[in-house]
């Protein structure tokens, strides 16, 4: 009995959970959608931004949709801790590892969902970026990546819950700092203070690296930031998750 | 040769200052029910923390299917089943989604899978439910469920943590069948409850657990022989009746204001026979009569009313 069949054997189960859930599934697909809609629609003629808003919003949308999924993995999380669901997945001898990364892996193909989504509707919308397959690659690796890491800082925020509920509130600053970076609009028309904030946070070189990438004009320095970024909080949110399953279990 | 599922010797466990099993003693035979009894808090679910391996003793031993906890906590999840406390179903997914899940989780082959899926279904009356999600299900069935699933693995012994707390008495009776089933298939149970009558009609032995010591051991019999209180009450039309009685049955205690006597006794059909026997022999008869069995109560207050005394006196 390896780990593997028993990741697989999780990563199902944790992707029925999602597909049954209809708040999951509205917090993750459709909501980015209809912040899209709500941006591009009502306020996007309000700002100036050099180029089509469309083309503006949508990489920043992008990391606001990988955001958005990951409340309900927290809540998911923390239920399987705290509803005794964990203790016999414990005594049926499944490792640590598959049960975090059924939750991670899950997180990150509801991501690639949401993603696709989001671009598909852009394009709609009259969404013209200038990417190469190449470039195009190059999103679908940021968008992985930054899946990944905080897929691990969503699990260990939903260990490190008390209960379902405040594992869905912890989540929020990450749904939140989106909104404080170059997302929707450029951190250099922010005020002070915030500008700074929006510009050193880690969600604005990922931004920064995938708007690049969709506009054919990658930056390297750039990308080599937001790709540190990812490592980082992935390393975080994996360590932290490891010692917290731990400690709880 | 032993025939032992479970042997425990000397368990302690203490969660910083606060000592919540104090060197715990068990002998569990292969085949036969095993009932922990004590009120909340006593350490019952602690116990079935350590024997499960879900947490670790700080003292003393146990083996558990001839493997030791924590040495072997590997052979001896192979051997057991484990339904816990509240019950572990996975809600958003079916009941036979959730027996699968537990088909994919175990050793168990996948061409058998679907067979063993459809006898649980079938054995605990879950066939008709089996396409809804377990959230829509009743308290009853969703303990049902939670130990169909304990059984998928054919586990050679099962533990079951206060099995029937919360269910209707109808519930009850129902899981009590089938836990005696499961005997009746060889399997050793290993149960915890805070209800006297559950195992006096479950358990071949008793222990019962107080503030993380085992304070009495023994078969039912064994064990309400020690605890006084089972008695028979007679109430009496007179005064008179009342003094003829008191003469006859010298054991008694009597209760002038309430024209009653107290007969200690088992509580049993023999005992009672005997008792209505010696009446009619001389031409007596009560007014009402009515069996006192002691609840877990009276137990606690028997079996630690002294301990409890010094924890206060402390």
């Amino acid at each position: 009995m390896s780990a593997t069949p028993h990741a697989l054997v999780m990563l199902r189960r944790n992707f029925r959970h999602i597909a049954r859930n209809p708040t999951a599934v509205f917090n993750a697909v459709l909501m980015p959608i209809i912040i899209l809609l709500m941006f591009v629609y009502m306020f996007g003629d309000a700002f100036d931004v050099g180029v089509d808003y469309i083309d503006y919003a949508t990489p920043g949308l992008v990391l606001l949709a990988v955001c958005y999924g990951l409340g309900s993995t927290a809540t998911a999380v923390n239920s399987d801790m705290t509803k005794g669901i964990i203790n016999r997945f414990k005594v049926m001898d499944v490792s640590r590892s598959a049960v975090l990364t059924g939750h991670v892996v899950a997180s990150l193909l509801t991501n690639v969902v949401a993603v696709a989504a989001l671009i598909g509707v852009a394009f709609l919308l009259g969404f013209s970026p200038a990417a190469s397959p190449l470039d195009w690659l190059g999103v679908a690796g940021m968008v992985v990546l930054l899946g990944f890491a905080t897929g691990w800082l969503t699990v260990a925020l939903g260990l490190a819950a008390k209960s379902p509920e405040t594992a869905g509130l912890a989540s929020v600053p990450l749904v939140m700092l989106p909104f404080f970076s170059s997302a929707i609009v450029p951190a250099d028309t922010m005020g002070p203070g915030l500008a700074q904030f929006a510009e050193y946070q880690p969600f604005t070189p990922i931004i920064e690296t995938v708007r690049g990438l969709l506009a054919g004009t990658p930056s390297l320095g750039t990308a080599l930031v937001a790709v540190g970024w990812c490592v980082a909080i992935a390393l975080v949110g994996y360590l932290w998750a490891g010692a917290t399953f731990t400690k709880r279990a | 040769m032993t025939n032992s599922a479970l042997t425990v010797s000397g368990l302690r466990k203490a969660y910083k200052d606060k000592v919540v099993l104090d060197g715990i003693d068990l002998d569990v035979p292969a085949g036969t029910i095993f009932s922990l009894l004590g009120p909340n808090g006593a350490g019952k679910t602690t116990t079935v923390n350590v024997l499960t391996t879900l947490i670790k003793a700080d003292g003393g031993t146990a083996r558990v299917a001839g493997h030791d906890v924590a040495t072997d906590a590997k052979a001896v999840r192979a051997a057991i089943g484990v339904t816990g406390q509240f019950a572990a179903v996975d809600e958003l997914l079916t009941g036979r989604e959730n027996l699968q899940l537990m088909v994919d989780l175990s050793p168990v082959p996948a061409t058998d899978g679907k067979r063993i899926v459809d006898d649980l279904l079938e054995r605990f009356e879950l066939v008709e439910s089996a396409g809804k999600p377990a959230s829509t299900y009743s308290g009853g069935m969703r303990r049902k469920l939670d130990l169909a699933m304990t059984l998928v693995g054919s586990p050679q012994i099962i533990f079951l943590d206060e099995p029937t707390t919360g269910l209707d008495p109808r519930s009850r009776r129902t899981m009590w069948t089938i836990i005696r089933d499961l005997v009746a298939d060889g399997v050793t149970v290993f149960l915890t409850t805070q209800y006297l009558e559950e195992a006096d009609q479950l358990a071949d032995r008793i222990a019962v657990l107080d503030q993380g010591r085992i304070v009495a051991q023994g078969t039912a019999d064994e064990l309400k022989r020690q605890i006084p209180g089972t008695h028979v009450r007679l109430r009496f039309a007179t005064a008179d009746q009342l003094d003829a009685a008191a003469r006859v049955l010298a054991d008694a205690t009597r209760d002038d204001d309430g024209l009653s006597l107290r007969v200690p006794g088992d509580g049993g059909t023999r005992s009672l026979r005997l008792l209505l026997d010696r009446l009619d022999e001389y031409a007596l008869a009560a007014e009402e009569l009515s069996v006192h069995t002691p609840d877990l109560d009276d137990v606690f207050l028997a079996l630690t009313g002294r301990q409890t005394e010094t924890e206060v006196a402390r």
